[in-house]
Order: C-alpha cells, then sequence, then structure tokens
C-alpha cells in the first residue's frame, strides 16, 4: 500500500485549505473540511476485523478514547478460528458494532475527520470485511481512509494508555511474538519467534484438547493450581524464540499420562522464561529505559511478572497495555489513524487493499520523532 | 583500558550482561576475564540452575573446540560449573558494535569482511555460534575475537549456519538500518572467499528460508 501525503489535490470536499496540515494547524485543515461540523476537535472512527474481533471505536485527536464497541467470534471448542466463518461474523455484526461506537461516543458519521481500518496482518477474509465497511464509510461520509497496521495499533494504543514514551516493545499475541523499538523513522524488530506465536502455541494447545480459543486464560488457571516443574525444551536464538518444539513436547507429555495442569504450568513457565530472556537480551542490547508489553497475550500475569523482573534487572520503567486494550480493539485503530492524520498520512480508496502479511517494520512513522 | 595490577585488589565489573556478569580480576596474578551466570528470577530455580550449569560448561567445550579450527577467541583459563563461573583470557578493545561506527566506511566493511572469514571458518569446522552479534566480537587492534560460545552448538546442518547469518543480519538491519546492506554483503564476501561462493550461496539460501518460515513474509 502506498500511504500518499494530503494535499489539495487529494481534497474529499470542496473547501480547500491553503496550508498543509502541521502540528499546530491540523485541527483547522480537517475542520475547514467539514463546514457543517461545529466541533472543535477532531475525531476518527477505527475498525479492527484482522482476526476473531470485529471492533469499532471512535478517539478524539486529544487521545481521548470515547467509544470501544466489540463483538468476537466464538470458534467451537476444539478447532481454531475459521477464516470465512469469522468472516461471516463479522459481516453480521459489522453495522451494529459501528453505530454503536458512533453512537456511544455521541459523534455522527458525517462529522468524522478519518475512517481508519486495519489493513493487516491478519487472515484475508476478515481484513476484507473490515476494510470493506471502511472504504464504504470513507466515500459515502467524504471522510479520509487512513489504512493502519494492526501492530502498529498494538504498539500504540499501549504508549497512550500507559504514556511509554521511547519504550522496547513487547508484542504478544496469537499473531505476534515480537520485541521492537523505534529508530530511524520505523519500529525494528530486536527479536522474534521463529515460528509459531506464544498466543498460538496455547491456542494450538489447547486444540488438541478441546478446549476453545482464544485459550489463554484457560491455560493460565489451570496452570495457577500446581506448581509441579516438567523439564520441557527450552529453545531461545539469541534475541529470537522458536515455540514449536515445545508444543510437539508439551502435548506428547500429556498423551504418555502427564496431568493436564502439570503440562499448562510447565509449558506456560518455559515459553514466558523463554521469551523474557530474548527481551532481556534486547534491553541489553538496546539499553532502553522502558519496556512496554502490548497485545492479546499481555493479560497473562505469569508474563507480566516475569517481564516486571526483567525491566527491574535493568532499571527500567515496566508498562502493560490497560486491560481492555489487551485484545484487539477498535481504539488501537482509531488512534494509529489519527496520528496518521495528524502528520498528513491518508490512503487513496484505490490503495486500500488489505494486506494479510504486512510486517511492523514495514511501516514509516512520521509522527514518532526524535528517538534515536 | 589500563590498568596496573596494584588498583585490582577487587574483581571490577566491567559488564553486566542479560545473562553473565563479567568481571576483570587477578587470578595466579594475571588479569583474567571471569564469567558469572547470574540466577533469573523469572525461570523456576529447578530450570534456572539446569540453563546455567549446562551453558556454562557448554561454552567453555566450544571455545576450545573453536580455538581448534584457528577462530580467534579467548583461552579458557578455569571452569566451575557448581558456581556457574568461567575465567578466561583477557582481550585488550572494544566490541566490534562499539568500535564499528567510529571507523571510515572502508574500514567497516573490512571488519565485516574478516568477521565473514572467521565465521565461515567456524560454520565449515562444524561450529555455530547461536547468538552471533557485533557485540560479541571484540576487536584487538583490529584483530576480531569471537565471545559468548554459551549458545553455540556442534552442528554440520545448514539450518542452524543459517541462524546465525539471520540473526546477524537482524542486528545490522535493526541497529545500523542506512548501511546494513553494505555491511551484510561484504561479511558474506568474507564468508565466500573463505569457504567458497556455493557453500555461501547455499547458506545465504537457507537463511531466506528461515526468514519465510516466521509470521508476515511479504514476497517482493
Amino acid at each position: 500500500m502506498r500511504t500518499i501525503r494530503y494535499s489539495v489535490r487529494n481534497a474529499t470536499t470542496s473547501v480547500k485549505p491553503t496550508r498543509s496540515p502541521t502540528q499546530a494547524n491540523f485541527r483547522d485543515v480537517f475542520l475547514t473540511r467539514r463546514p457543517n461540523c461545529n466541533r472543535t476537535l477532531l475525531h476518527c472512527l477505527g475498525i479492527e476485523s484482522t482476526a476473531h474481533t470485529f471492533g469499532a471505536g471512535v478517539v478524539s485527536d486529544e487521545g481521548r478514547i470515547l467509544s470501544d464497541a466489540r463483538d468476537m467470534y466464538a470458534s467451537t471448542p476444539g478447532t481454531g478460528i475459521h477464516p470465512r466463518e469469522a468472516a461471516e461474523h463479522h459481516s453480521e455484526v459489522a453495522a451494529r458494532v459501528v453505530s454503536s461506537a458512533l453512537t456511544k461516543a455521541g459523534v455522527k458519521a458525517s462529522e468524522l475527520s478519518g475512517v481508519a481500518i486495519a489493513l493487516g496482518p491478519g487472515l484475508g477474509p476478515c481484513l476484507r470485511v473490515g476494510a470493506t465497511v471502511a472504504r464504504a464509510l470513507s466515500v459515502y461520509y467524504k471522510a479520509p481512509l487512513i489504512g493502519v497496521n494492526h501492530a502498529i495499533g498494538h504498539i500504540e494504543i499501549g504508549t497512550l494508555t500507559t504514556g511509554a514514551k521511547d519504550p522496547l516493545v513487547v508484542l504478544v499475541s496469537g499473531g505476534h511474538t515480537a520485541i521492537a523499538a523505534f529508530s530511524g523513522g520505523r519500529w525494528r524488530i530486536f527479536g522474534e519467534t521463529e515460528d509459531i506465536t506464544i498466543g498460538n502455541l496455547y491456542d494450538m494447545f489447547a486444540r488438541e484438547i478441546d478446549l476453545p480459543s482464544p485459550a489463554g486464560p484457560e491455560i493460565e488457571r489451570l496452570a495457577s493450581k500446581t506448581s509441579e516443574f516438567l523439564p520441557l525444551p527450552y529453545v531461545v536464538k539469541g534475541n529470537d524464540v522458536s515455540y514449536s518444539g515445545l508444543l510437539t513436547a508439551s502435548l506428547s507429555r500429556l498423551r504418555s499420562g502427564a496431568k493436564l495442569e502439570d503440562v499448562c504450568y510447565s509449558m506456560q513457565e518455559v515459553s514466558c522464561s523463554m521469551l523474557a530472556e530474548a527481551v532481556e537480551r534486547s534491553l541489553a542490547y538496546t539499553a532502553k529505559k522502558e519496556l512496554l508489553l502490548t497485545g492479546g497475550v499481555a493479560a497473562n500475569k505469569i508474563l507480566q511478572r516475569k517481564l516486571q523482573e526483567v525491566a527491574l534487572l535493568h532499571d527500567a520503567a515496566f508498562h502493560v497495555v490497560q486491560g481492555p486494550y489487551t485484545g484487539d480493539n477498535g481504539p488501537q485503530i482509531a488512534w494509529t489513524g489519527m496520528l496518521a492524520l495528524r502528520a498528513g498520512l491518508v490512503t487513496a480508496i484505490s490503495e486500500a487493499r488489505v494486506r494479510p502479511k504486512w510486517r511492523l517494520e514495514d511501516v514509516d512513522i512520521p509522527w514518532r520523532i526524535g528517538t534515536a | 583500558m589500563s590498568i596496573s595490577l596494584g588498583e585490582l585488589a577487587q574483581p571490577k565489573l566491567i559488564y553486566k550482561g542479560a545473562e553473565a556478569e563479567i568481571y576483570l580480576e587477578t587470578w595466579h596474578s594475571e588479569f583474567v576475564i571471569r564469567k558469572t551466570r547470574v540466577a533469573k528470577p523469572y525461570r523456576v530455580p529447578e530450570l534456572d540452575e539446569a540453563i546455567r550449569r549446562s551453558r556454562t560448561a557448554h561454552e567453555a567445550t566450544m571455545m576450545q573446540e573453536v580455538r581448534k579450527l584457528g577462530v580467534p577467541v579467548p583461552v579458557i583459563q578455569d571452569i566451575d560449573p557448581d558456581t556457574w563461573t568461567l575465567r578466561m583470557e583477557y582481550i585488550r578493545g572494544p566490541t566490534l558494535k562499539e568500535e564499528l561506527f567510529k571507523l571510515p566506511a572502508g574500514k567497516q566493511r573490512l571488519r565485516c569482511r574478516d568477521l565473514g572469514g572467521i565465521i565461515a571458518i567456524m560454520h565449515d569446522g562444524g561450529i555455530v555460534h547461536g547468538d552471533l552479534t557485533i557485540s560479541n566480537v571484540i576487536s584487538e587492534n583490529g584483530k576480531l575475537f569471537i565471545i559468548d560460545f554459551g549458545l553455540g552448538d556442534f552442528s554440520k546442518e545448514i539450518e542452524d549456519k543459517g541462524v546465525d547469518l539471520l540473526l546477524l543480519n537482524r542486528v545490522f538491519k535493526s541497529t545500523h538500518y542506512v548501511f546494513h546492506a553494505a555491511l551484510f554483503k561484504a561479511f558474506l564476501e568474507g564468508y565466500a572467499k573463505s569457504v567458497g561462493k556455493r557453500k555461501c550461496d547455499e547458506t545465504v539460501a537457507k537463511m531466506h528460508e528461515i526468514q519465510r518460515r516466521g509470521r508476515y513474509f511479504e514476497r517482493g
């Protein structure tokens, strides 16, 4: 996807600003595009549909989250997310979720300064539902469309809700296990999984024993009942981790008669410790003074505690994204879209295709400056 | 660093890494580096002690073996797995990470080429490093020493060699995003010169394959 600079030529309304948007006057620029809107702040709608959650939220340009509506596709226990069924779910709930987000925020669609959409990474069929809704809203209400990377959304909602300035980011979810730091205009990956993600590990394990996914909370609950540690493969390669061997070994432990609670406990201990070590290595290498944990698996208390200990060892402040914003949500897309809009980045409708494999290190971030 | 013997009555902590503390101390009236792997509160004790013990003994083995291939590494002087401690020769010089970007561009590429040659010899001899970054290379007046073999292994698998290259390439990309392509190219030139273009190409091809295995790899 090519992002384009906001200029008069790309204006979607007939009212043409004479200046390009800068930090100081971005409100004037975008509000003059909405002659019938008597608001003083900009509002951006964000739509999230990368995996099992269809979410919509509205944020204002000063970073206030005005609404957060979502509806989650529930998979049958013993199966994972079925992309087509999830997409069907999304298309059924889309209208209700979006209008509920606008109603709760008290903002009319015609007053929006932008519509942000997560174009990737994620499941193709699910992404296309959100993208279709967002493109339609953008065209109909003449609000600029902003294509957003879902992973950047997790990071931006993390920094917004915790106040972290220049953190080493640990992004953990069903789709990501990555350690990133900002430098030279982009998030740079310092470590990641070489095969499956930590969320995958939990979900694929759960699928084999007929638990519903996402399975993290259930595994955490089972693990808390025991402290019987079974040796399992611990694989750290530099700042990278590899979980596929751990998955196989955990399942074979279970099949050879080990107690489910003990396997859950040991698998959780090993997987979180591996990540903690990779994070510690990255923290030592980058010498960052803040650590931010974000993404769906950030809700895991054991992982939180282990990373807090890592931060303590290296005198770094530890931040965890606020509870409701760990999982996929609309506000994270809305806020990232707002940051892009303020920096003058919008996406032409014809360029707003989904990107199921969009890596976070491929996204230019002009709004985050100053850190080397 | 110029330190006289008299100043070192106490061991001096010179670096606190992610898994070990590195002290400079006198031992049998010689300067040595003492590397002690410290307990990690984020691992259950059973796991933590097993990891520290095995990595300590393993690192010493790897360094001896690598030395036999002619790869410059500090000489191991003492091993004590019970206190998770290694003592080794003190190499006087900055890490390549500290040195590299103070050098002119030509010298930068020269260092990377040298590093490529050394790593190729190691790989060809059946040993992989497992945590190859430029902070694990010490430059003593331009002579490169490889350190930190805790994650190293005996392996003739191209897979493991590919991981080494992948990790190094990531370090170049994440830290030196402007020059990374030129530096990695120089590294590969040195690598190919040392073991031949065919082996080098094979390893690079494997590196790309491993990259594609991860999540979210866009073609093109």
